[in-house]
This record gives structure tokens, sequence and C-alpha cells, in this order.
């Protein structure tokens, strides 16, 4: 089992979600994130006061799969949010050792 | 007793009384998000205590019988309690005496909260609340004395009350407070930024505003209330309330176009913050001149307060002091600015009847204003270094630096401000009463 990590645009979220259920993935979690990468920040101006804000919101999504899946997963992220500007973000895929579903107890492969 | 006088006046108590949990609103979207919550205390806090100081000496010293005749101070024992007053008609021009106190205490209570901005993150709240009521009654109630209580007089004319120096005897204009309201504040303000020093950190890692649409929430109760605060120092419902009532409006208009220019031209972009501040800018500029001035002046004393307020909130990184929401920046100097353009602007067809310079007045009015300022704001900045000190020296004033990193919420009130998306909300720590932990109250209720 693998677990596909994206870091992507906030605005490209909904796009990467429906590249994946086209794939039969049928579920996923996702978090509002804040990093910094080469996209640069941006400048706030309070009452004459500058401030740079060099950290910039993102989006995380992370799905459980199994082995063989991985590959059109990370492929299917990738092009679903890419917008070819600096800041369109990272996927990483990594190994996972175990699984269990809550509900039912169903182990590894059974329960992604 | 006039009942229509004494209806709008008593409304516009409450408008004006709005005006500090509005301020407290204010000011609390602009500090950052673990401090919000003492932010609206310091206001609350003067809320109930300067209201009950009022009522104890606080309306006798402001308004009693002149002590000595020269102005200074009224009488803190002669209404004390404001006993005398009840089960008799007991008239304040038009209206009872206790309209005229309720909207008066509603002045002192907003003046000692505006000065709470220029202490953000700092100050313990113990003596934040030992110095609001020490300068409530050291520097407020006589200064109100001075402005707001005017000479009476018989059908003969004869003065039977004196009254305060800068109302009678200088014959300064301040209509609704821009000398006993804002000047005031802003001297003290500035009195106690060198008193406390800046924020730990100050300026780089202060924070900046955390949330904005309160500050414009607040703005929007400070200006509905404003209309209470000028029109309703008319203290009768007729046609000197209704100008003033179009100049507040125009006059806050104005500045806040000014200040968004100021902002466009020196930064890029008018901001939402720039705006409101101008707002308030105007607010303050137009209180002492909104009797005083046509309301082409209003809009001209509005553009100047607008810009040189705008450019004033900048002066302090370069003076190096931590005005945190620039109470000096904004009321004292637009304090300053609209009581001396009352001596410029000042219009002979006005209520107030008074010509300034530019209306042919020369310059006899603009001194008698830059009098009036420079002494409220001496006398201000002066006793409240004092109190500072001595509050300073006796019980400390300052958070500790370490509470003011954990922020001060949790420090002093034991609460915080938000928990959105809080894991310390979502997981459950051991909670308790005097009266033992909640989970052993609940299995004894069932």
């Amino acid at each position: 089992m693998k677990l596909v990590t994206a870091v992507v645009q906030q605005a490209k979220v909904d796009e990467v979600r429906d590249a994946l259920t086209a794939l039969g993935i049928r579920g996923m979690t996702i978090a509002d994130v804040q990093g910094y990468g080469r996209q640069q920040g941006h400048t706030e101006i309070y009452r004459g006061a500058e401030y740079k804000v060099d950290v910039v919101d993102k989006t995380r999504v992370e799905v459980l799969v199994n082995d063989a899946d991985a590959d059109d997963v990370l492929q299917a992220v990738v092009s679903a949010a890419r917008s070819g500007r600096v800041g369109d973000g990272k996927v990483w895929v990594t190994p996972v050792e175990s699984v269990v579903r809550v509900r039912t107890g169903e182990t590894g492969e059974q329960a992604v | 007793m006039n009942s229509g006088d004494t209806a709008w006046v008593l409304v516009c108590a409450a408008l004006v009384m709005l005006m500090t949990p509005g301020l407290a609103l204010f000011y609390g979207g602009m500090v950052r998000s673990r401090g919000v919550l003492n932010m609206l205390m310091m206001s609350l806090g003067s809320l109930g205590l300067v209201g009950v100081l009022w009522v104890i000496y606080g309306y006798s010293g402001a308004f009693g019988s002149d002590l000595g005749g020269v102005g200074l101070l009224g009488s803190p024992a002669e209404f004390f309690g404001m006993s005398r007053f009840v089960g008799q008609e007991s008239l304040s021009g038009s209206i009872p005496t206790f309209a005229f106190a309720a909207f008066q205490a509603m002045f002192a209570i907003l003046t000692v909260a505006l000065i709470s901005g220029a202490i953000a993150d700092r100050a313990r709240f113990g003596p934040w609340m030992l110095f609001a009521g020490l300068w409530a009654t050291l520097v407020y109630f006589p200064v109100a004395h001075w402005v707001f209580a005017f000479d009476e007089t018989n059908a003969a004319g004869e003065v039977t009350a004196v009254g305060g120096w800068i109302a009678n005897r200088l014959a300064a204009i301040d209509f609704a407070g821009g000398t006993a309201v804002h000047i005031n504040a802003g001297a003290a303000a500035l009195a106690l930024v060198l008193v406390l020093g800046p924020r730990t950190g100050w300026p780089r890692e202060t924070g900046k505003p955390h949330n904005l649409p309160l500050v414009v929430l607040g703005a929007g109760l400070l200006w509905f209330g404003w209309f209470g605060f000028n029109a309703g120092s008319a203290l009768t419902a007729g046609t000197t309330a209704a100008i003033v009532f179009v100049n507040t409006l125009v006059g806050a208009g104005a500045a806040m176009l000014a200040w968004m220019l100021v902002e466009r031209i020196r930064h890029g972009k008018p901001t939402t913050l720039g705006a409101v501040s101008g707002i308030i800018a105007g607010l303050v500029a137009i209180t002492p001149a909104c009797s005083a001035v046509t309301p082409m002046g209003a809009i001209a004393v509005g553009i100047i307060a607008g810009a040189v307020c705008a450019l004033a909130v900048e002066l302090k990184y370069r003076l190096r002091y931590d005005d945190s929401l620039d109470v000096i920046g904004v009321h004292l100097v637009g304090g300053l600015v609209g009581t001396l353009l009352v001596g410029l602007f000042a219009s002979e067809s006005a209520p107030a009847g008074v010509a300034g310079l530019f209306y042919g007045g020369g310059f006899d009015q603009l001194w008698r204003q830059a009098v009036g300022a420079v002494a409220v704001l001496a006398y201000s900045l002066v006793l409240s270094l004092g109190i500072a000190w001595v509050v300073r020296s006796t019980i400390g004033f300052r958070l500790d630096p370490a509470d003011e990193d954990t922020g001060i919420d949790e420090t002093e009130h034991a609460e915080s401000g938000y928990h959105f998306g809080d894991a310390r909300n979502t997981v459950r720590g051991s909670r308790s009463t005097e009266h033992g932990s909640i989970e052993a109250l609940e299995g004894s209720v069932r």
C-alpha cells in the first residue's frame, strides 16, 4: 500500500478530486496548510506598515492506495494540479506498512 | 422641561454608550488573536468603573459649583451620589439633570477606553483599572469641567454659577470634545507609551491585525454612536443638532476618502484599515468643529484630518514609540487638527456664530483654540505621566515578558478568543469547578 501526498494550489483541489474520482478513488483527506517553497510570498500593508508574508496557503491532499494504483493516482494528481506557474506544489508517494478499517477491522489492501 | 429635547438626549446617551463596545471591537480586531479579549476587557472595564465613579462624584466634579470661581474644578462633594436630584424636577437647560448627566457619563467612559489602544498586549489588567479610575478622577473630570461646564446666567444676564475656564473665560469652541475627549485621551496614550515601553519584539514580531471585519464592525458602531455624541451635544432636538448631524456625516466621509488617497499614492493600494481609520480621524476632527462650520467647511476639515492622520500614524516607527493602535496618531493629532481648524473654518452663519480666519474673523478664534488645545494636552500629559509612574512603582504595570509571549488573554483572563480548528477544543481536558470535577458533578446528577 502507498500513501500519495500532494500539496497543491488551493484553486486546484476540485480538479484533483475530480481526476481521482474518475480513477475510482473513493476517499481522501484534505487539509489547509501553509508553507513556502520557490514561490514568492506577498506584501500586506496596515496603516503604512508593510508586512512581508513569505508563507503561502496551500492544500494538502492525502490518498491511501493499493500498490498497483499508485502510479496512476500520482500522474492524475500531477496533471490535474498543473498550471505551469511557480507554486503548483509537489506530490510524493510513501510506502505504508499496514492499514486497518476501523468499522470492520479489515486489514491490508482490503481496508484501502 | 421639553419632552422632545429630553427624548433626544436620552436616545443620544444610549447611542454614545454603544460607542465603547464599538471601540472595543475596533481595537480588538487590530491586535493579534491571543490578545483580543484583553483589548475588549480594557474598554469594558472603563464602561463599568467610570460609569460608577461618574455617578458617585464625577458628575459633581465636572458640573458641580466651581471651587473658588476660577473654572478649574467643580465641587466633587456637592452632588455626591446624585441623591440631591432624586424626587424633584431638577433641570439642566430644557432637560432633566439626570438626562444630561447620563449623556455626559458616556463621554467620560469612552474617553478612558480610548487610551487603552496605545498599550495593547502588555498592560496587566488590574493596574489598567487602577490607572483608569485615577485618570478619570484626576484628569477627565476636571478637564470636562474646563470644557463642558458653561456659566449659568439669570434673566438679567448676571452669572449665577461659574463654569469652566476654557468654555467661558477663554471661549475656545469645543462643541463635543476635541480637547476634553480626543486630545485628552491622546496625550494620556502618549504618557502610557512612554512609561510602559514597547511590546516585546516590536515592531518586527508583534503581528498584524487579526480580524479586519471586526475592526469594520467596530468602526460602524462608532460612527453610528458618534451621531449621538455630536448631534446630542446640542442638548436640544432642533436646527443645531441637525446641521451637526450632517457635518458629522461629511466630515467622516471626506476624511475616509483623503486617507485612502494618501495610501494609494504612498503605498499603491487603498486599504480597508485605512478607510476605517480615515472615518475615525474625520469623526475626531469634526467633533470640536461640528457646530462652528458649514457642511462645506466640514468637508475641508475632514480632508485635512484624513490626510494629516494618515501621515501621522507612520511617524511612530521613526520616533520609536509603540503606540500600538495609533491613539496618538488618530486621536491626539486628529483632535489638534479639528480644534485648530475651528479657528480657520468657523463660519458666522453656523450655530456657534463665530468667524474664523478664512471667514473674515482674523486670528482671534485661532489663538483661543490653540491655547485650549495646548492647555489640555499639557495637563493630561503631565498628570498621566505621574499617574502611570505611580502605578508602575507601586503595584507594577507591565505584563511579565514570558506572559507576553504566551498571550495576555490566557495569562490575565484565563480565556482564549477563538477555538476554530483547534485540537485543544476537540480533545477534552479535565474540567473542574471549585465544587469538584465536572465529571463527578455529572455523576451526582445521574
